[in-house]
């Protein structure tokens, strides 16, 4: 890496140094039940919903239940959503005149915003209403976000909890989420795009004759607004198709950090937060220093990959090389303002949280430069993973370390106290098993049916890579894309929308039974032969375990597409 | 579940409203006030009409015009279709001696007269992101100048300086990469008195 792309991955770490702890804080107090800041302001609101919606706000749930109001919840969602694209041609806020959406392809949308997924068969600025994008996708980006942060914080909360039958309220965790964590930090997000060139209007354009005399429209819409919760709430559905490498969403260098910065400060400070609400800051650092570990080394990967393209270059004497005058790299699908450094970042950054927002196209990333997407969904994105869902996938995965801890010295395991158990170890199986499940299934049929075939776009391993990524980017709710497969088929949009759901909520709910399962355990006091889990060693086996168990699972297919793309490049 | 039905109805209806609503009317209300120019586009004017945005590219072909990167969006710059190419890294039809960057080299080097030994910049032969880039390197600039120099007949050093004038720098020096404005270089050019 050149030492402007090293100056400004510090910087970017340094914000990141500073807000975790902050955020993190605030985080715990909002959910930890005592007074929080804010409470002036919020309570009275939160009180209030709550009220119209006959839920006592003091009353907490089991998780059984807490899991019933999460799907009655998406279910509202999704339909709301599905409505509102069917209906958009009727409804006010529309200047420039969308039409309904299909059914299939309103499906596919409305199970990828509520999932957190925003994978989108459709191109923004033609399909969606101005209406549709901030009172119906830019909702779910806040909710489903929201949603993420509940089921994290009630997981924690089964993990801290003695001998309690309950694990939190879902409607207060999501009113909370909303209205305390994400709105103040998207208001400010969405002020500072604005400010460097994001537009936010709501108007169809403006019309204007280029200087040779051609027509061209400047787009409007409410796009700074919707970009600010799309990076925050780890959504990464954007308003244009070209996403974030559009001039419109992403306008400088240095909105493209801020948009990297937004992407990972909830994420990161949750960690903190687990730590405080466990009352051991250690336990939280140890958590914290795995995902930081995991996303620093895809980080340094994919710049180092991009900054290379020998096949461009043998092409017709090209200059690839990183000189004064020109960044140089595969400039294929690169913005000329991020180049191939900032883009490999961002695409380190976008794929080990759930946003899936690109900055370049993923399709045109060099062999093993795609590899690093690839495997960052694969582990499940924890480095450091989506809103909430980070954090939840994460602490499996450190029962799952301290299970595997205990095999090797023949002792019960146990974390934080919790005694793991049988119980608790089948959910732990059943969350880490049903994503390659989902993933290298469809992905089967998809390349070995021929009208699913019809949809790559790029010939040899390549092609492969194509359906392999849109089946683990939607399962593992990114919604980044090899995007020239061609995904709005009746085919792609319905198993899609399903490996969406499947994704999402046959892990929420095992999460949940986690919780509510640890909840009624009372507290072990730790003994000379419990294994810590506040420690540097804990946080390297949790990475060890992320990488064996995880990434193992994909390595048949991985070799078969980036591996031997790269070996013919 | 049943009970589930209404609380999620009045939490989806009331969200809706606050965050779908509220949320962007009011950053609309005040990026409107405050940052009006940039909210509407950054717009560029030439003498008093508008002529495009500072951030959007245009497709120019005229030689006395800088030329932007190639562009996958609709036919070229279509903000109606933003997008890239997605050709994969090993695809023919981007790469070797059929593929797209052989021949877009060939064209910016007869354009531009670039003898063959001379390798031209990547930005020159490769589709960006969006299909909007506004902007393109520094060797890629000083590849043009000659061109559009004598398409002008204006001074070589006059075309130099205004696309030394026009090139952004790295924030702080350390973020993303140095561009030349093609836009703002051409309206520059147009306006400039030895034209």
């Amino acid at each position: 890496m050149s030492g402007a792309a090293w100056a400004q991955l510090g910087i970017l770490m340094g914000a990141l140094a500073m807000s975790t702890p902050l955020l993190g804080s605030y985080i715990a107090k909002v959910f930890g039940g005592g007074s929080a800041p804010g409470d002036r302001i919020f309570a009275p609101v939160e009180r209030t919903v709550l009220r119209i919606c006959r839920v006592d706000p003091d009353a907490e749930q089991r998780w059984g239940v807490y899991a019933l109001s999460l799907l009655a919840f998406s279910a509202v969602s999704v339909l709301g959503l599905y409505l509102l694209q069917r209906v958009q041609g009727g409804l006010p806020v529309n200047p420039t005149g969308a039409g309904g959406v299909a059914p299939l392809l309103s499906f596919n949308t409305a199970a990828s915003f509520v999932t957190n997924t925003n994978w989108q068969n459709y191109a923004g600025e033609t399909t969606m209403a101005h209406l549709t994008q901030m009172a119906g996708l830019a909702v779910a980006n806040f909710t489903s976000a929201a949603m993420g942060l509940g089921v994290a914080i009630a997981l924690v909360r089964g993990l801290t909890r003695r001998e309690s039958r309950t694990i939190g309220n879902f409607w207060v965790d999501i009113l909370k989420g909303c209205l305390r964590v994400l709105l103040p930090v998207a208001f400010a997000g969405a002020l500072v795009l604005v400010a460097s060139g994001a537009v936010q209007n709501l108007s169809a354009g403006t019309p204007v004759t280029t200087l040779e005399g051609a027509e061209q429209v400047i787009p409007g819409g409410p796009v700074a607004s919707q970009e600010s919760i799309k990076v925050l709430g780890t959504n990464g559905g954007g308003f244009f198709n070209a996403n974030s490498a559009h001039p419109f969403e992403n306008p400088t260098p240095v909105t493209n950090v801020v948009q990297m910065f937004l992407i990972l400060c909830l994420p990161f400070a949750l960690a903190w937060a687990f730590g405080l609400m466990a009352g051991s800051r250690r336990q939280g650092a140890a958590v914290l220093a795995a995902m930081v570990l995991l996303w620093a080394g895809s980080s340094l990967i994919a710049p180092a990959m991009e900054s290379r393209a020998p096949l461009l270059a043998a092409s017709a004497t090209v200059d690839v090389a990183r000189g004064p005058d020109s960044a140089g790299g595969n400039m294929e699908g690169k913005e000329l303002r991020f180049g191939p450094e900032a883009s490999g970042l961002f695409v380190a950054t976008t794929t080990g949280t759930s946003t899936g927002a690109v900055d370049a196209s993923h399709d045109s990333l060099t062999p093993l430069g795609g590899m690093v997407p690839l495997v960052n969904m694969m582990l499940g994105e924890v480095s450091p993973g989506g809103v909430g869902s980070g954090l939840y996938g994460m602490l499996v995965f450190a029962i799952l370390a301290v299970f595997i801890a205990g095999l090797m010295v023949g002792r019960t395991p146990e974390y934080l106290g919790k005694k793991i158990e049988t119980a608790e170890m089948k959910l732990v199986v059943v969350y880490i098993l049903i994503v390659p499940v989902v993933v290298l299934g469809f992905a089967a049929v998809a390349v070995l049916w021929g009208p699913a075939r019809d949809s790559i776009s790029n010939p040899g391993p390549h092609g492969l890579s194509q359906v392999v990524y849109a089946y683990t980017s939607a399962a593992n709710n990114n919604g980044s894309a090899f995007a020239g497969l061609s995904g709005n088929t009746d085919w792609y949009n319905i198993t899609l929308g399903l490996a969406m759901l499947a994704g999402r909520f046959l892990l929420m709910v095992p999460v949940l039974a986690i919780a509510g399962s640890l909840a009624r355990k009372p507290v072990v006091p730790p003994t000379a032969g419990t294994f810590p889990t506040g420690t540097a060693t804990f946080a390297l086996l949790l990475v060890a375990v992320v990488l064996v168990v995880v990434g193992l699972t994909y390595f048949p297919v991985l070799s078969l597409g980036p591996v031997v793309e790269h070996l013919m490049s | 579940m049943r009970r589930q039905i209404l609380p999620a109805l009045v939490a989806f209806c009331v969200l809706t409203v606050v965050v779908g609503l509220a949320y962007p009317l009011a950053v609309t209300g005040v990026a409107q006030v405050v940052f009006r120019e940039r909210a509407d586009g950054s717009l560029v004017r030439s003498g008093d009409t508008v002529v495009g945005s500072s951030l959007v590219g245009q497709g120019f072909t005229g030689a006395q015009y800088f030329h932007p990167r190639p562009s996958a969006a609709g036919d070229g710059y279509d903000t109606s279709a933003s997008g890239a190419s997605n050709l994969g890294p090993t695809n023919p039809d981007l790469v070797g001696a059929g593929g797209v960057v052989a021949e877009r080299a060939a064209a910016y080097r007869a354009e531009n007269r670039v003898p063959d030994d001379v390798a031209v910049p990547v930005d020159a032969v490769t589709a960006s992101g969006s299909g909007l880039d506004p902007e393109i390197s520094v060797a890629n600039a000083g590849m043009q100048v000659e061109r559009v120099a004598a398409a002008r007949g204006m001074a070589v050093d006059e075309v130099r300086a205004l696309v030394a004038e026009h090139t952004r720098a790295r924030p702080l020096g350390v973020f993303g990469e140095v561009g030349v404005n093609v836009l703002e270089l051409n309206v520059a050019l147009d306006a400039a008195p030895g034209r």
